[in-house]
């Protein structure tokens, strides 16, 4: 269970992440919404411990993110950003190899590489395994840091826009896989999502922000309503059923 | 089917055998999994770029075909994989050299007694392994803590600070004062004094958080600038006396090495390793940057400024022996990354450190005993290090 407590960042002068105090309980995959600005990634930054925060607090688990040693936080939370540029020159094996370093810091054990390869495996990787990360395109390089996560075998996974850069077979696909982390794996993942219609196919919880607070939260089916999309997004937006799932449509 | 889902042929690599249909009926989880995960959406289009690819690749399809799952694997990889042997061919090679310059610089063109010889030559030597040592290790350390391939902590001016904290203590004490404290206590102050400046001010510009590398790149030249400027100008206003003695002490070079320093720096080194040593399984995960390094468990802004600090004695050490050195420690790291082709710093450290001696003893050698000069090693040096520095500024501009 990851809880925040009148969580606040500040840049500068402006607010960005608003006094927010919510719960995200253990298990599921939970979608952060929102228009841009507000504060859905600085949000997911603060509870990874990323960015330091300027009032409230986090706790994953009961252990405080500002005050558990890193390490200790390492093998329990693990946070994936949009943009992950590298100075060094890494294969894709490599990367996934990193995500042990919270438990055998540098020096793989025979369990750490059954670990590296069901994370190869698991986002099918393994043909691009000695592959370059330069030599990769956009998307095969952000399944390869998806892996490097899944492999550090955390209970809770943050990621900030993991279906950027994904045209949308690989972002359908992400989604699956991520979701099927949730069920097989008993993973706990939050996402900072922009398209909603992804949200509310594979979410169980979906958080809303607005101007930094949180505007709403529940199941998609509280969510996904025309009225509330249409506050936190500032603009009409209908709710279509396909079946009995919710679709939003806001082309025109 | 999950597994389906991004497992697409991709153009240029799946071998024939393997390119099922689509459509997860057509393909048996074992094909799927030796699919090759790809991007190009183009190549559902049709049969007919499908078919062309499935020729071209007829050949390297053959002994997948034979050997199953684990070769051909290979065969899509082993174009572009990383040579697992590449790095300690590199080191050998770089070992077996070093060795062979520090032979050369201690037996060519002896003339006179060897009980003579030797030994002076062996405290030159000592003294160039310590330079190279540092360097080598302070540029590449700093280089990975600060995420970068272009910064190194002599472009950021921090010799500069050394030279400044020195003149400084000149201008203050005066000569007289100055050279009656025992050489290794001011040296150890100094070091002091620099390992505080430097560490609060590089902990303010790299720890804070992620800020462009161009944006770094023009501060820390400017700062460089600054360091050295003001150092010039409180030469300038010093009595021209007390400036003499100064530049005696300060402008050591390669081949007037300041020896009273050396057991000293020798123990400083000795102990800045040891320290790093227990920090060695953190380097790699630093060099991924702030973000991934924080995910993977490392307390980033302690480590990174104890690192920072042990950076600064490293070149406050050089500097005393050898006086500043702009490019050098760009240039050995910069082949260092280049020649051994890995991110490990248990390969990337000692192949910078023996390209470091390579250069330097080696240089020293055919300089001065091949072509008869004396003092243009630090030029020759410092120009193909100057050179480094503009081409890898080219290569990240164009990058972008």
């Amino acid at each position: 269970m990851i809880v925040t407590h009148s969580v606040s960042k500040a840049y500068g002068r402006t607010l960005v992440v608003d006094n927010v105090s919510l719960t995200i309980p253990g298990g599921g995959l939970t979608s952060i919404i929102g228009p841009n600005g507000a504060g859905k990634s600085t949000l997911l930054s603060l509870m990874a411990r990323l960015l330091p925060m300027n009032a409230g607090t986090v706790t994953v688990d009961g252990l405080d993110v500002t005050q558990t040693p890193d390490a200790q936080l390492a093998q329990r939370l693990s946070i994936l950003r949009q943009d992950n540029h590298l100075s060094s020159r890494l294969t894709v094996h490599d990367l996934v190899s990193f995500g042990r370093y919270p438990y055998s810091k540098g020096r793989l054990t025979t369990e750490d590489k059954v670990y590296i390869e069901r994370a190869l495996a698991y986002l099918e990787l393994e043909p691009l395994a000695g592959r370059f990360l330069d030599e990769l395109s956009g998307g095969q390089r952000q399944r390869a840091f998806v892996a490097m996560v899944l492999c550090q075998d955390t209970d809770y996974v943050l990621l900030d826009e993991p279906l950027n850069n994904l045209d949308m077979k690989h972002a359908r696909g992400m989604m699956k896989i991520l979701h099927r982390a949730t069920r097989e794996l008993g993973k706990t993942v939050v996402l900072v999502l922009h398209d909603i219609n992804f949200a509310a196919w594979y979410s169980d919880r979906i958080i809303a922000m607005r101007e930094g607070k949180v505007w709403a939260s529940g199941s998609v089916e509280t969510i996904i309503q025309p009225e509330m999309l249409g506050q936190i997004y500032d603009m009409e937006i209908s709710i279509h059923r396909i079946g009995t799932r919710p679709i939003a449509l806001f082309y025109e | 089917m999950p597994t389906d889902v991004s497992a697409k042929p991709a153009p240029e690599e799946v071998p024939a055998p393997a390119r099922a249909d689509s459509g997860a009926g057509a393909a048996t989880s074992e094909q799927a999994a030796r699919r090759v995960p790809g991007e190009g959406a183009h190549n559902q289009e049709g049969g007919v770029p499908r078919a062309a690819n499935g020729n071209a690749q007829g050949k390297q399809a053959a002994p997948a075909a034979r050997s199953g799952p684990a070769c051909d694997r290979d065969t899509a990889a082993n174009k572009r994989v990383e040579h697992p042997r590449r790095p300690r061919v590199v080191l050998a090679v770089l070992l077996v050299l070093a060795l062979a310059a520090m032979f050369a610089f201690m037996t060519l063109g002896a003339q006179g007694s060897w009980s003579f010889i030797l030994p002076f030559r062996a405290t030159k030597l000592a003294a160039l392994l310590l330079v190279a040592y540092t360097v080598a290790v302070s540029t590449v350390l700093f280089q990975t803590v600060t995420n970068n391939r272009i910064l190194t902590p002599a472009v950021m001016g921090f010799d500069s600070l050394f030279v400044l904290g020195q003149t400084l203590l000149f201008a203050v004490l005066g000569s007289q004062a100055t050279l009656s404290i025992d050489p290794r206590l001011r040296f150890l102050a100094d070091t002091v004094l620099l390992v505080v400046f430097a560490g609060l001010l590089y902990r303010w510009l790299f720890s804070g958080g992620e800020r462009s590398l161009h944006l770094l790149v023009l501060v820390g030249i400017i700062f460089g600038v600054l360091f050295r400027s003001l150092a010039n100008f409180v030469q300038r206003i010093l009595d021209p006396n007390e400036f003499a003695v100064l530049s005696d002490t300060l402008f050591a070079s390669f081949n007037s090495i300041d020896k009273t320093l050396l057991a000293i720096s020798a123990l400083i080194v000795a102990l800045v390793t040891l320290a790093g040593a227990r920090l060695f399984h953190t380097f790699d995960v630093l060099a991924l940057g702030r973000a991934t390094a924080i995910n993977l468990g490392v307390a980033h802004r302690r480590v990174v400024t104890l690192v920072l600090i042990l950076v600064s004695i490293l070149v406050a050490v050089s500097t005393a022996l050898v006086g500043p050195v702009l490019f050098f420690g760009l240039l050995v790291s910069a082949l260092a990354h280049y020649l051994v082709g890995s991110h490990r710093h248990r390969h990337l450290l000692p192949a910078a450190v023996l390209l470091a001696v390579v250069l330097l003893v080696g240089g020293q050698v055919v300089l001065e005993r091949v072509f008869a000069f004396n003092t243009a090693l630090a030029i020759v040096i410092e120009f193909l290090g100057g050179v480094v520095f503009i081409l890898m500024i080219l290569k990240q501009s164009r990058a972008r």
